[in-house]
């Protein structure tokens, strides 16, 4: 056998060697920071240095050659040091004003679009999709550029009430995350299980217990060890495809796409919010998934409509009660928007505040 | 020059429109790599069918358990064989990344080269749980990208039943309401257990993050177990200037409605400067010669509304430190949940500050591996045990900063009470001393 190397355990690395100088010096002392234009923000320390940041929309499943560029950019016209954001956008740190038209034109002469600060629709959270996930019932990274390319203007100009940030996720798992507007995977159709594959591929009894209605049992099945669901209970949520792979939950058109809006992870002003369910039974469209689309930018036609300055997604609706929000989308109101999961009387109308 | 590509209709339609193609990317690395022509291959059948063809297995890398991600192609044809045969492997390693997410272009250009040599030349940066994502590798080669990279000081991340890779915030390093050193804090919970993430065999996935304040830009209180949010107990620092600033800009309508009445709990008065009477718990910003904002403190939630608004007229206290909320999770199995409170304040600044952020962070994890059921994420055993047992096990104190209300039910046995209502005095007589 060949000689292993044993891995340094090193953990997280120590970012302070990789800050911009600036960042460095003032780690902790800054005081004030302005927003001069979309994509542009300038950060003043308490002892008057100044720093401004360029935000760039990325790709964020890169190429070398891309990364190569945004760095070749970072070396001529910032100073060669750069950080990137929960959302995959890159920023890009200057110590002089003068320094940021130039590394905004180099930048869009690159193809990377200057924006998603303050009020803007910045880049969305997103997964892994066909591209890598094993469980995936659509793409991640094309729902993505698809998207990104109808809402490209509201992410390099600030015309929004408030910040809008935007999530995909291609099963219900939702790995994107809660947001002002989530894309996500919904299927319609219980597993169709393969039971020549079960008894070899699945642990049957950790799967009987991911299930979180109680709808799937151990049965024989020709003779076979299997699992049978209770389809009346199944709610095809798709928690036992992961650890049964055989338990197929994808389909290329029973699987489709919902739209949930509201969720925000900031304390300011109200309480962190859960997405709520606003629209599903959207056709898994690629390569462009007009119909997402379609439905995302009539949600935020109406918010930019409506909305007061610093209201985000929720705190709009929060005012407007829910009926209006669908009368303001046109979006329908069906049964299944009415919560019947655990606590869902919580999420009822206990009282006589009806809007007219 | 790679293999001749294969035809992808389907995705060259997400070349065109404004916002960067990572299909442009893709075929740039496949004009002299066979992998990512294959892998163009089955992208490209994916968009044509919509349906997935990977699934996972066993790689890894000698002395861990985790943090590769194998992926092996499931499309294959009539005689079991792989129809894209140059990405049949494609996995990913997860690496941790510097806290904060900060490079220089030295190092993003190392990366770069390792993952050129070694693997596809496809990086993502980053995964949703921080991670730094080098995706395409086959297992043959998955040891000497790791070495390379770790030669170079990164390590891998965490994956399946493990302590995850964590996420801080830009914070202090560029951020006028950061309360505490959130790269810091990442590195002194996260370094202290790696063998939690290396080696994978806690009951289910645990993730730490960390914010720097109210805002929460790395989501932890929906993305993670144990939430740590920068927040302060004094009264909020006022910097006339900019106050002034922002008024002169803004007007008494603007500051009304988007400062007075969005602030959640309505701790802020318009008033007449010679009207003032500020106590002790009153922060006072000059707007103009005549008027003033005044915050009462004691109703102010720390929710940074007012802050965000009013650049550098307002700003947080000097005692800073964090809150502490353990239980936000994603959908399975009980539904999605938000972190709750279990440490209402912790000061976070000194050594000694840190080194207790450290064992709680432990404490918690240990009771984690000791008392979860498989498969079970923390929120889920505070769910099935109730909050007061969670507590009592690690030893902390009830406060009603932990609850939105008190129970509006009478089922509850209280023949505890007077040691109860005991605790709650010697709880208060030690805060006391402490201040």
């Amino acid at each position: 056998m060949a000689q292993h190397r044993s891995p340094i355990e090193t953990g997280a690395p120590d970012p302070m060697p990789l800050l911009h100088p600036l960042l460095r010096k003032n780690y902790g002392k800054w005081i004030y920071h302005d927003h001069p234009r979309p994509g542009v923000l300038m950060h003043r320390a308490a002892n008057g240095d100044q720093v401004w940041t360029v935000k760039a929309g990325t790709q964020r499943q890169m190429d070398v050659y891309t990364i190569r560029t945004l760095c070749d950019i970072a070396d001529t016209y910032a100073d060669g040091h750069v950080r990137f954001t929960t959302r995959s956008n890159i920023e890009y740190m200057v110590a002089d004003e003068a320094r940021v038209n130039p590394l905004i034109a180099a930048l869009n002469k690159a193809g990377f679009p200057i924006g998603g600060t303050a009020n803007s629709v910045s880049m969305i959270a997103h997964t892994q999709g066909w591209l890598h996930c094993d469980i995936p019932g659509t793409d991640a990274s094309g729902v993505t550029k698809a998207l990104m390319d109808e809402l490209h203007q509201e992410f390099i100009n600030c015309e929004m009430p408030n910040r809008v940030k935007l999530s995909t996720s291609c099963c219900e798992i939702n790995c994107g995350g809660q947001a002002d507007i989530a894309v996500i995977v919904q299927y319609t159709k219980p597993p169709k299980i393969n039971h020549d594959l079960v008894a070899n591929v699945c642990e049957r009894p950790a799967v009987v217990a991911r299930c979180p209605v109680a709808a799937i049992r151990p049965a024989l099945v020709n003779g076979k060890p299997s699992l049978e669901i209770d389809e009346k209970k199944c709610m095809c949520c798709g928690a036992c495809y992961p650890p049964c792979p055989p338990m197929q939950i994808n389909d290329p058109d029973s699987t489709k796409i919902a739209i949930w809006v509201g969720g925000k992870n900031s304390n300011a002003r109200g309480k962190p919010t859960f997405h709520k369910l606003v629209t599903s039974g959207l056709p898994n469209n690629p390569p462009r998934w007009p119909e997402v689309a379609a439905v995302v930018k009539k949600i935020l036609a109406a918010y930019k409509a409506d909305a007061r300055s610093w209201e985000r997604m929720i705190d709009w609706i929060e005012r407007i009660g829910w009926a209006r929000f669908f009368e303001k989308t046109g979006l329908p109101f069906t049964k299944y928007h009415i919560d019947d999961w655990r606590g869902a009387r919580r999420t009822l109308n206990a009282s006589n505040h009806i809007r007219f | 020059m790679a293999k001749k590509t294969h035809d992808t209709p389907m995705l060259d339609q997400l070349e065109g429109g404004p916002w960067p193609s990572f299909v442009t990317g893709l075929k740039r690395l496949a004009k002299d790599n066979d992998m990512m022509v294959d892998l163009l291959g089955q992208l490209e059948t994916s968009y044509q069918t919509r349906k997935g063809y990977w699934k996972g297995g066993t790689v890894g890398v000698f002395g861990y358990g985790g943090g590769v991600i194998p992926r092996f192609t499931d499309l294959k044809d009539e005689a079991g064989k792989p129809v894209y045969p140059d990405a049949a492997e494609f996995h990913t390693l997860r690496v941790q990344p510097p806290a904060g997410m900060h490079y220089d272009t030295k190092t993003l250009r190392k990366l770069c080269d390792i993952w050129e040599k070694h693997g596809s030349g496809l990086i993502a940066f980053h995964g949703q749980s921080g991670d730094i994502m080098f995706q395409g590798i086959r297992t043959d080669k998955v040891q000497d990208a790791f070495d390379e990279l770790n030669e170079n000081g990164f390590d891998l991340g965490g994956a399946g039943p493990a302590l995850r890779t964590s996420m801080s915030c830009v914070g202090a390093a560029r951020c006028e309401v950061s309360c505490y050193d959130e790269a810091r804090a990442l590195r002194e919970v996260i370094n202290n257990n790696l063998d939690d993430m290396h080696r994978p065999a806690l009951p289910y996935k645990f993730k730490f993050k960390f914010s720097g304040c109210g805002n929460d830009c790395v989501n932890s209180i929906q993305r993670s177990d144990f939430a740590t949010i920068g927040t302060w107990r004094d009264n909020m620092q006022v910097n006339n200037e900019y106050s002034r600033a922002y008024f002169k800009a803004h007007g008494m309508t603007d500051l009304v409605n988007d400062v007075v009445t969005r602030c959640p709990t309505k701790a802020i008065q318009v008033m007449k400067k010679r009207e003032v009477k500020a106590g002790p718990q009153h922060s006072v910003a000059e707007l103009d010669d005549e008027h003033c904002m005044v915050i009462d403190n004691k109703d102010c939630v720390r929710c940074v509304h007012c802050i965000n608004v009013i650049r550098g007229g307002l700003l947080p206290g000097k005692d800073r430190g964090v809150t502490i909320l353990v239980g936000g999770k994603g959908v399975l199995k009980i539904g999605a949940s938000m972190g709750t409170v279990i440490v209402p304040f912790m000061k976070l600044e000194t050594d000694a500050d840190y080194e207790k952020l450290k064992e709680l962070a432990r404490s918690v994890l240990d009771f984690f591996a000791e008392n979860a059921l498989e498969h079970e994420r923390v929120g889920e055993t505070v769910d099935r045990i109730g909050l007061v047992n969670f507590l009592e096990a690690l030893g902390l104190p009830v406060d009603p900063n932990m609850i939105s209300e008190p129970r509006s039910n009478p089922y509850v046995r209280t023949d505890g009470w007077d040691e109860e209502v005991a605790k709650w005095i010697e709880h208060k007589q030690q805060q006391k001393s402490a201040a």
